[in-house]
């Protein structure tokens, strides 16, 4: 492989430049010898111009290592020592990924902050002498262009990038609880404006490549190819090697211009920069709200802006060294351990651990055209599963479609989708009211009313009409699965797939099975998640599964403390205090009043006394008079279309009077009832791995946090109680014990960490 | 001239061992030719099958093609159409009451002559029982007004009909906003004062920005220039080799031209104005004149300039189309037999005019002949990067397999066959008129140089293209 691509990148310049031609072979010789030693990165050399390519191996995407970095470091002294090379070109061998970001295993691996600061440092070095090249380099942007990738990239003269959907840049570090350490802070304000520069670093998102010319993130787009003399991939990046090439020599000749044409716009606001106070109003305001929104639980976006405004005040170098520094600190914090963690478990949970499934669904059904029904097909259709949706009434399924089709045309407006690719999705959606087709079905996904003997009915139905291979799923969120399956002909094709509202938003689905669901049906329903781009945790069966379980003793939590006379809108702030993104009562409305009494009655039954607490009749009297949260437009809140200004609903009292408890002034401060609502649910979550409906606890971090908002600053259950100590956790659980009982009685497994404190659940 | 031989020269020492032995024979093909009669060689006699009609063309005729805003521009489409008509009556002299039916092709449509062919035959004093309709299919729209001829003299509907095609790019209808309109038309439903006063308090502004037609295509938003830009470089064709071909149209247009070989054109009277007799956008420049200009479309760094890709055009073509019977028993000499035709459809993105690739092989193989059977090739030039993207992906065994589902590739056609009159590019490509301009050249060409068979071919918006074979009427 290797030696064909010297032989070729040869066989080009004799062609190009036959004068040369001598000269070439040598330098493509020596070249090459050098390849056989370089691991990740490699490069040639056509006419004057050197191609330096990324392509690490056996990998989907390139990081920067210390392997790739000592690499790059090599080769660019050697193209700066070599006096026929005149500009380079930087590139990625893999379509999809320019250079995806640093290496966070390097960053694990520290374990003081003066090391991560090294780290931090090393790169500043490195993009520094590049910034510094005196010949031209072009960073050739195909794919995914993140962290470090973006900050290798804008230490280039110049950006190429491919107009495409897969090329974004970003620098998503913010996420990770850290903020970008190799120079990203101090060169993205001077490069798009310290506005949008705080934009991309608090907010980590990704910036498509025609919006990342227009904010002069890069300075040239390069059209995707379709099939030509070869396949469209290899091609375009081929040809986004040409281009960049043509554009590196430019640069060499000092033909092509680095000054950017600013518009009116960019011009006012780069001048307005220049104006002390206008910076130190900008700092203002983006501090309060960093401040409002983090709630001062996450340390990095406030970081990042300390170390943006040291750059701009005070110079750059205080400004390289500020980000080195806070890099090293943040680094070690809790947090940024949590949101790594749930990095690592988001990459475990878009995987298929149960092999390849023998069937490939192509064709699906969707059994009721409700919230949940339409949001599954919206998210099949899309990925392009043919999907019959099917309800009882003309109504009903209208309403269902009409969601699938709001929720593409979203997706035009955003521009995300063109409206041909929107019809054409569309299109993809067959609704009806009768079982035709489903002969073809690969899999059906129930989706109606929660109700047993409904599920046993449509279970029938379906059954009599499917062919032998195809997988019946359940969306339910409590409904024990094997007892749905208790009516199948074929248990073994029986599955849960419990989905979260909204589903085209939330991440997380949540895959049920049974003792008898076979292997085979699991990577099916699996490789349809996956497909349909959800975060999967597979958990065994049982009463509310994982999340539903943890959820209910929190919410009959909740349901207690507003009995006690605590103010909804009081705790919901406590709670959005403590991490949860929406707070307790709120998520009640937004869940469904009367989901909640359904899963708190069915719950209690199943797990007695020990999910006791606030008293069902609360949600019970709340059904009746009509406040079913949101959906009904009242609940705890009112809430009323257009307006995001929700006020507490005051015919709620009088419900809350007449159930009122006696408050315990002894478990009743702020703090007490965050974590008499936070300890309930990890005592439940470590139940559940304890009784192994939990496979792994990096699941259960995962499904809590990405289904029902577990605070991602804690990293879910279970990295909460390594980062915070069983010991410490086990000791609130035994004080609100003292005074509610079992309710609060820690699990055994819970118990077993806090004895051992060398047992975590992550090593 | 020499860029073209430099150009071909390099193509045979670019490609394998095959492509030299096929230039090798089609030498000696080409040199038995000018020997023997060409028809001992083909694979095939005729292409005439068995209980089925043989259609004929009679001939054709267009309105000299001209660059947009020019003599024409003061005209409508049915002035276009009704010239051509008028030259097809003229040239042929039929009797106007056989015309049993007439189909024109247009693309972007005058709205109040939306049917351009009704108008343009009553104007053209045809009778006014001659029923006539009009067709659209994006710049195979004549092509697929002579296959609907084509049907309906096969299934015994007509004996005698006049295909044709018009474009007046000069002129194209702007119209209202969207809001504009919509508030106009409620204005006119509206009853009293108050319900009136109350729409136009909705007025604003930004009602008044005109829509202008699409250029773009509707279902990816992209403009033909921009794909073809794109499809050059997937092929890898050079901005030079695209400038060479360019500047080889032009030259032989302006040969053929010279040469009088142009004959299917007809001068038109323009009302007002000068007779125009001669196409007015061939003009062979230089390369370094051409390697100067800019990109079109894909800026900067693009190969699709003005000089490689096809103007716009304004123009009218009319052909008469008669089962061969019918024509022998009027005492006509035929030129030609329209023979198998297919249409194809592919990805409207990133294979937008690779029409021909698709369509060539289908077309030869309906017929039973290959490419070595074909005399003269008429392709539809839109693009110099389009035609020789085809050209590669027709020569590409791996386009073949990967794309088309053929285990080999068709070939590409041997330059000293293809267009040999010029093309799209230099003659002017009015959108609805080029198919019926194409088969004229492939009829006069085989006519001319004695062939049996042409190939003629278009890619068209949408994705589309269009293959026919003409086999020329024995002398």
């Amino acid at each position: 492989m290797v030696a064909s691509r010297a032989i070729g990148s040869l066989g080009r310049s004799h062609a190009f430049r036959i004068f040369r031609c001598r000269g070439c072979i040598c330098r493509n010789f020596t070249a090459s010898s050098a390849l056989l030693t370089r691991t990740h990165i490699n490069y040639g050399v056509k006419g004057d111009v050197a191609v330096v390519r990324f392509n690490s191996p056996n990998s989907k995407v390139n990081t920067l290592n210390k392997e790739v970095q000592s690499e790059f470091l090599d080769v660019m002294n050697e193209i700066w020592a070599n006096d026929q090379i005149r500009s380079a070109v930087l590139i990625s061998s893999k379509p999809g990924c320019f250079v995806a970001g640093a290496d966070i295993n390097m960053l694990a691996s520290c374990t003081t902050p003066q090391e991560a600061t090294r780290l931090s440092q090393n790169g500043q070095r490195m993009f520094e002498k590049l910034e510094k090249s005196t010949k031209p380099v072009v960073a050739a942007i195909s794919g995914s262009c993140l962290g470090g990738g973006l900050e290798l990239a804008i230490s280039c003269q110049y950006r190429i990038a491919i107009k495409d959907r897969k090329t974004v840049l970003g620098v998503p570090e913010v996420l990770l609880g850290l903020l970008p350490g190799a120079g990203g802070t101090q060169r993205l304000p001077k490069m798009v404006g310290v506005p949008a520069a705080f934009d991309m670093m608090l907010t980590g998102r990704n910036i498509r490549a025609d919006r990342a010319k227009k904010m002069g993130l890069i300075d040239q787009l390069v059209d995707p190819l379709g099939p030509g003399i070869k396949p469209p991939e290899e091609r375009t990046i081929e040809y986004l090697e040409e281009v960049a090439i043509t554009f590196a020599k430019g640069l060499a000749d000092k033909k092509i211009s680095l000054k950017r044409n600013k518009g009116l716009m960019e011009k006012l606001t780069s001048y307005a920069m220049t104006i002390p106070f206008v910076r130190q109003q900008i700092y203002k305001t983006v501090e309060e709200k960093v401040r409002k929104q983090t709630k001062g639980l996450y340390p990095a976006p406030l970081k990042i802006i300390d170390v943006v405004k040291t750059g701009l005040e005070q110079g750059d170098d205080s400004g390289y060294l500020a980000e080195s520094q806070k890099f090293g600190e943040l680094a070690m914090t809790r947090e940024s351990k949590a949101l790594m963690g749930l990095y690592h478990g988001q990459v475990l949970c878009k995987k298929n651990n149960f092999g390849v499934p023998q069937k490939n669904v192509k064709h699906l059904a969707v059994l009721g055209a409700g919230l949940m029904g339409a949001g599954i097909a919206q998210v099949s259709v899309d990925k392009g599963l043919t999907t019959l949706l099917k309800d009882t009434t003309v109504a009903g399924l209208s309403r269902g479609q009409q969601q699938v089709f709001k929720g593409l045309n979203d997706k035009v407006k955003k521009k995300a989708l063109t409206s041909f690719e929107r019809d054409s999705i569309f299109s993809n959606l067959i609704g009806q009211l009768d079982y035709q087709g489903f002969e073809k079905a690969d899999m059906v996904i129930e989706a109606v009313f929660e109700d047993l003997s409904i599920k046993h009915k449509v279970l029938k139905e379906v059954e009599a009409v499917i062919p032998e291979h195809c997988i019946f799923a359940s969306n339910t969120s409590a409904l024990p699965i094997n007892q749905i399956a208790a009516v199948s002909k074929r248990p073994e094709k029986v599955i849960g797939m419990h989905y979260f509202s909204p589903v085209d938003k939330m991440q997380l689905l949540e895959i049920i099975t049974t003792e008898k669901t076979s292997k085979d049906t699991t990577a099916s329903a699996v490789a349809v998640g996956l497909k349909q781009g959800k975060v999967i945790i597979v958990v065994k069966d049982g009463p509310g599964f994982y999340t539903t379980r943890c959820l209910a003793p929190m919410m009959s939590e909740v349901m207690r403390i507003l009995q006690e006379g605590v103010n909804p809108k009081k705790l919901d702030t406590l709670t959005t205090g403590f991490g949860f993104p929406v707070g307790a009562a709120t998520l009640a409305d937004e869940v469904g009043v009367d989901v909640a009494q359904h899963v708190s009655e069915d719950l209690g039954k199943a797990f007695g006394d020990r999910f006791g607490g606030g008293t069902v009749e609360l949600l019970k009297q709340m059904v009746s008079k009509g406040f079913l949260g949101r959906k009904s437009g009242k609940g705890f809140y009112i809430y009323q279309e257009g307006s995001k200004n929700k006020s507490l609903n005051s015919d709620m009292d009088s419900i809350l009077a007449s159930l009122k408890l006696p408050a315990k002034p002894e478990v009743s401060s702020d703090e007490d009832i965050q974590y008499r609502v936070v300890t309930r649910f990890v005592n439940e979550a470590v139940l559940c791995l304890q009784e192994g409906i939990l496979a792994t606890p990096a699941e259960g971090d995962i499904g809590a946090v990405f289904g029902l908002g577990f605070p991602p600053c804690l990293g879910g259950p279970f990295r909460f109680v390594d980062l915070f100590g069983a010991q410490k956790v086990v000791d609130r659980l035994r004080k609100y014990e003292a005074v509610y009982g079992k309710q609060f009685t820690p699990c055994q497994l819970l118990l077993d960490h806090a004895n051992n404190s060398s047992k975590k659940f992550y090593q | 001239m020499t860029s073209i031989l430099t150009y071909t020269f390099k193509n045979l020492s670019a490609t394998s061992k095959w492509a030299l032995r096929s230039s090798v024979r089609h030498l000696s093909c080409s040199s038995q030719l000018q020997a023997a009669p060409a028809a001992q060689t083909k694979s095939k006699k005729t292409l005439a099958k068995p209980n089925l009609r043989n259609i004929v063309v009679v001939d054709g005729v267009r309105i000299p093609f001209l660059l947009s805003g020019t003599s024409y521009k003061d005209l409508m489409p049915h002035d276009l159409a009704r010239a051509a008509l008028s030259g097809l009556l003229h040239r042929t002299n039929v009797p106007k009451d056989v015309v049993d039916y007439i189909i024109f092709g247009t693309v972007i449509q005058e709205v109040k002559t939306s049917n351009v062919a009704r108008e343009a035959a009553l104007g053209a004093g045809f009778s006014d029982k001659t029923p006539a309709h009009t067709v659209t299919m994006a710049c195979i729209s004549s092509n697929q007004a002579m296959t609907t001829a084509v049907g309906l003299i096969a299934s015994g509907q007509c004996d005698v009909v006049v295909a044709g095609g018009v474009e007046l790019m000069s002129d194209v209808p702007i119209r209202h906003s969207r809001q504009m309109r919509k508030m106009m038309l409620d204005l006119n439903k509206a009853k009293t004062l108050g319900q009136r006063l109350s729409l136009l308090s909705k007025f604003r502004l930004n009602f008044l920005s005109p829509e202008l037609p699409a250029v773009a295509e509707f279902s990816t938003s992209e403009t033909m220039g921009h794909s073809a830009d794109r499809l050059a470089a997937a092929f890898a064709v050079s901005r030079l080799e695209q400038d060479e071909y360019a500047l080889r149209s032009h030259n032989l247009a302006k040969k053929a031209q010279e040469e009088g070989l142009l004959s299917d054109v007809v001068p038109f009277k323009v009302p007002g104005k000068d007779t125009v007799s001669k196409d007015n956008g061939i003009r062979p420049s230089s390369l370094e004149q051409m390697a100067k200009l800019k990109p079109a479309f894909i800026k900067p760094h693009g190969t699709v300039t003005a000089a490689n890709s096809s103007f716009l055009t304004d123009g009218a073509s009319a052909m008469l189309i008669m089962a061969e019977d019918k024509a022998l028993a009027m005492g006509y000499k035929p030129k030609a037999y329209l023979r198998d035709f297919i249409y194809v459809s592919q990805d409207p993105k990133d294979q937008l005019l690779l029409g021909p690739t698709y369509a060539t092989p289908k077309v030869l193989e309906k017929a039973g002949l290959t490419m070595s059977d074909i005399d003269a090739f008429e392709f539809h030039e839109a693009f110099s990067g389009q035609i020789l993207a085809n050209f590669k992906a027709m020569d590409s065994d791996w386009f073949a397999q990967n794309y088309m589902g053929r285990k080999t590739k068709v070939g590409s056609p041997p330059l000293e066959k293809f267009n040999m009159w010029g093309g799209s590019l230099s003659l002017g490509h009015p959108f609805g008129a080029t198919g019926c301009r194409l088969v004229m050249a492939a009829a006069n060409r085989l006519r001319k140089d004695g062939g049996q068979y042409a190939l003629v071919a278009a890619c068209a918006a949408g994705g589309q293209g269009h293959a026919m074979i003409v086999e020329t009427y024995p002398k």
